[in-house]
């Protein structure tokens, strides 16, 4: 063996990828390449905020693709600072906005000739021909569609789902979403020359219906101890759930995943690669330019996550168009009071069984940080688990310090160890 | 004079110290509810026989709220999120936190649960104006605010009061539009902290009085002979423009303020609420679609570039100063709209950082003194 292959530790084999993973590439493919097809037929594709009733487009037959999954891509790539040094020099935005907000501004204003940064996915994400927009993310989400539209002239259609300050959603509330649902259809239906068809929507719905529960129980299965895989890799699938919810492909995706994980749970087996000492809950949206940096420190010391508010705002239930109306105005947590923050929270960390939480104070969104520390103060207090805070965003990597998340991680495990250590009566 | 330079001296004691006109209402036997900014629906609180009184932060140490907003929350959030923990909003009744922004979102719970003796009420306004279904969905949100009043304070409006009480708006807002066009009259007297006491004073008072301060403002001035303004004229636009001491470089180098697109003034007396067209509430709703050229309420077109250039060519304004509110995301996303179109048709910008907290003015001494030589 010669010195230098002696001094270089052979490389890991790779854990196969598992099947439902192979199944998500595919139809994320399949996403981008309809898309691309449908404007090569010079059908209207469109963009969308990511919890719009997808279930709309899916009926009339629209190829629509997701900016902020889209940016979340671009970020967990390491290829979102060509766009953040445009959208903050040339496009002269400032530095305080939503970095997926930015890395989508500046994607588009390439596809619009204003700019020459580089495609590192050669333009996938084609050209808009309408926007499809819900508040219920937040606020900046309006501001940015607005601004695509004029930057692109191409219109908006629009759901305003009104924020929630109360511990349920109004019926006023219901009425006027509603109103506008009715409304969005007919006017989405004028522009794109496609014609609402009573059954599909149907169809579509309980497709939905099905993948949501699909995915909630998917969630779920997280509760088993060890849990079945680690937490972070739900994130992966997380578009299907953004982009594909009314989809069969979906389906057979989450079939899949709930098929895999419980053959997990039948072996005892867990694709967490570490063994499980710690189960935490996650607050706020992945810190996607650093997810392999979370992922490695936790692994450290044992911690998975196991519960995440952010995935499951994807798990969206009802079975009529006033449904509809009410579960998108509920979905988000971002839309809704403290009080059901917390008790949405404090399920999840009694049912997972979690030890402590996690949160990202994502600079990127201000909806989550603004109220965090409240959150925290009386959840921690609720549910008797200690947490820390990190100070990330969900795709500006300016905005992370490795050391920082360590050291926040390390005082986590101190806490928690001692926790446990006094319930088993060490 | 006399009288003008008296009426501007208790304005300006006004502004300066605010929980002294909080004190004079509440010796009335009155009842005073903080609004927050932008909006709130004031007529409402008139209506039911007390007094609105606009909370737009302040000069503080930020200590208390450090323990609710992060660094980069919004200056006035902040301010008004310590003054509450601090005590200094002791004696209103109740507050309304309109939930414009994701900030303002979270301030509606951060009050909830840090400030408990002063009950928080909340309204969110609909986005989506050209839906037809905003008008009734707005008449419910006024409806429950209205119910929180009466519930809190134990006073109740009815129509009569309320149709009373957007006339007395109605008025209010014809009387700042006066005052701002013969304000340009007279660019010696009315400073651009003259100008913003004026504005700002408007959150401090009974609006029929104010209007009456108004009135007596602008006929002391029509007495008075025209300015011929030999410095430069620039539009503000922005949330605010605080501390004052911006307002006063400005005019240390012969720069006038001739008009403005600030949240805190110019656009809170822009639309009139229609004096036909259903009951008080539901005209107050239609009020609110009209609005125009807001970064807190969604609108198509990016409309702002072009209000400000009609009113550069309106009032004779060289140039616009963006005072950019830090962290204040809906005006963020409007500027590079505005400040382009605005270049294009030869209107020079600068961008200040407002932050009420600033005690530091060299840098943008330098800035706007820069700025003025190149109009």
């Amino acid at each position: 063996m010669s010195e230098l292959s002696a001094a270089v530790p052979a490389a890991k084999p790779k854990r196969p990828k598992p099947k439902s993973m192979l199944m998500i590439g595919e139809q994320t493919a399949a996403l981008f390449e309809n898309a691309r097809l449908a404007k090569e037929r010079g059908e209207k594709v469109g963009w969308s905020a990511s919890i719009f009733p997808q279930e709309i487009p899916e009926t009339l037959g629209l190829n629509i693709l997701y900016p902020e999954n889209h940016a979340a891509g671009i970020a967990a790539r390491h290829q979102a600072d060509p766009f953040l040094q445009a959208c903050e020099g040339p496009l002269g935005y400032s530095n305080d906005l939503c970095a997926y907000a930015k890395v989508n501004l500046a994607y588009a204003a390439v596809l619009n000739g204003e700019s020459e940064v580089e495609l590192p996915d050669g333009g996938k994400m084609v050209r808009p021909d309408f926007l499809l927009l819900t508040n219920n993310i937040c606020n900046q989400l309006t501001k940015w569609y607005e601004n695509l539209a004029r930057q692109l002239n191409i219109p908006i259609f629009f759901i305003d789902t009104c924020y929630n300050p109360f511990d349920y959603v109004t019926e006023t509330r219901v009425r006027y979403v509603r109103a506008q649902i009715d409304q969005l259809i007919q006017d989405l239906c004028a522009f794109t020359g496609k014609r609402w068809n009573e059954e599909r929507f149907r169809e579509v719905m309980a497709v939905s219906q099905r993948n949501s529960s699909l995915w909630e129980r998917a969630n779920d299965l997280l509760h088993h101890k060890p849990a079945p895989i680690g937490g972070f890799e739900l994130f992966n699938y997380m578009s299907a759930m953004v982009c594909n919810r009314g989809k069969t492909s979906t389906t057979a995706i989450m079939e899949q995943l709930n098929a895999e994980m419980e053959e997990h749970i039948r072996a005892g087996t867990s694709t967490f690669p570490a063994r499980e000492e710690f189960r935490v809950s996650w607050d706020g949206i992945a810190c996607w330019p650093y997810l392999s940096h979370n992922l490695r420190t936790l692994k450290k010391y044992g911690i998975n996550m196991v519960a995440s508010s952010y995935g499951k705002a994807w798990a969206i239930e009802y079975d009529d168009l006033d449904g509809m109306a009410r579960a998108y105005c509920f979905a988000s947590t971002n839309g809704d009071n403290a009080t059901t923050m917390i008790s949405r929270r404090m399920e999840a960390l009694k049912r997972f069984d979690c030890e402590g939480t996690i949160y990202h104070v994502n600079r990127s969104c201000k909806v989550m940080d603004c109220q965090m520390m409240e959150v925290q103060r009386q959840l921690s207090e609720l549910a008797g688990v200690p947490f820390t805070a990190f100070d990330g965003d969900q795709a500006d990597y300016r905005n992370y310090s490795e050391a920082q998340f360590e050291t926040r991680i390390q005082g986590l495990v101190e806490l928690m160890k001692t926790n446990k250590e006094a319930k088993s009566g060490v | 004079m006399s009288e003008l330079n008296q009426i501007l001296a208790d304005l300006r004691t006004a502004c300066e110290d605010p929980a002294a006109r909080l004190r004079h209402y509440l010796s009335q036997g009155k009842k005073v509810v903080g609004c927050f900014p932008p909006y709130t629906p004031e007529e409402l609180v008139h209506a039911s026989g007390m007094i609105p009184i606009g909370l737009w932060g302040g000069h503080t140490e930020l200590k208390r709220s450090k323990s609710y907003l992060p660094p980069f929350a919004c200056p006035i959030m902040q301010a008004n999120m310590e003054f509450g923990l601090g005590g200094s909003y002791q004696g209103l009744s109740a507050v309304i936190i309109p939930a414009l922004c994701d900030t303002l979102r979270c301030m509606t719970q951060n009050w909830r649960f840090g400030v408990r003796d002063i009950p928080m009420i909340p309204i969110v306004y609909p986005q989506n104006r050209t839906s037809p279904a905003s008008v009734d969905y707005l008449v419910s949100e006024y409806e429950t605010v209205l119910t929180m009043l009466y519930t809190i304070t134990g006073q109740m409006m009815n129509e009569k009061a309320l149709c009373a009480a957007i006339d007395i708006y109605n008025e209010h807002n014809a009387a700042m539009r006066s005052f701002d066009r013969t304000a340009n009259d007279h660019l010696d007297i009315i400073t651009p902290q003259v100008r913003h006491t004026i504005h700002k004073s408007a959150f401090f008072y009974e609006k029929s009085e104010h209007t009456a301060i108004l009135r007596a403002i602008v006929r002391e001035l029509e007495q008075l002979p025209v300015c011929q303004w030999r410095g430069k004229k620039v539009l503000l636009a922005g949330i605010m423009c605080e501390p004052e001491e911006v307002l006063d470089i400005l005019a240390e180098n012969g720069i006038a303020v001739v008009a403005d697109d600030l949240a805190q003034e110019s656009r809170q007396y822009r639309t009139d609420t229609p004096v036909t067209g259903g009951g008080g509430l539901k005209r107050l709703a239609i009020q609110w679609n009209s609005r125009r050229g807001c970064s807190m309420i969604h609108e198509l077109d990016k409309p702002r570039g072009k209000m400000m250039l009609q009113m550069c060519r309106e009032t004779g304004a060289q140039g616009v100063i963006s005072c950019m509110m830090k962290f204040c995301d809906p005006e963020e996303y409007d500027q590079p709209f505005y400040e382009t179109e605005l270049r294009k048709a030869g209107y020079p910008c600068l961008s200040i950082d407002i932050d009420q907290q600033n005690t530091s003015f060299e840098q943008i001494r330098t800035r706007l003194q820069t700025f003025g030589e190149m109009l």
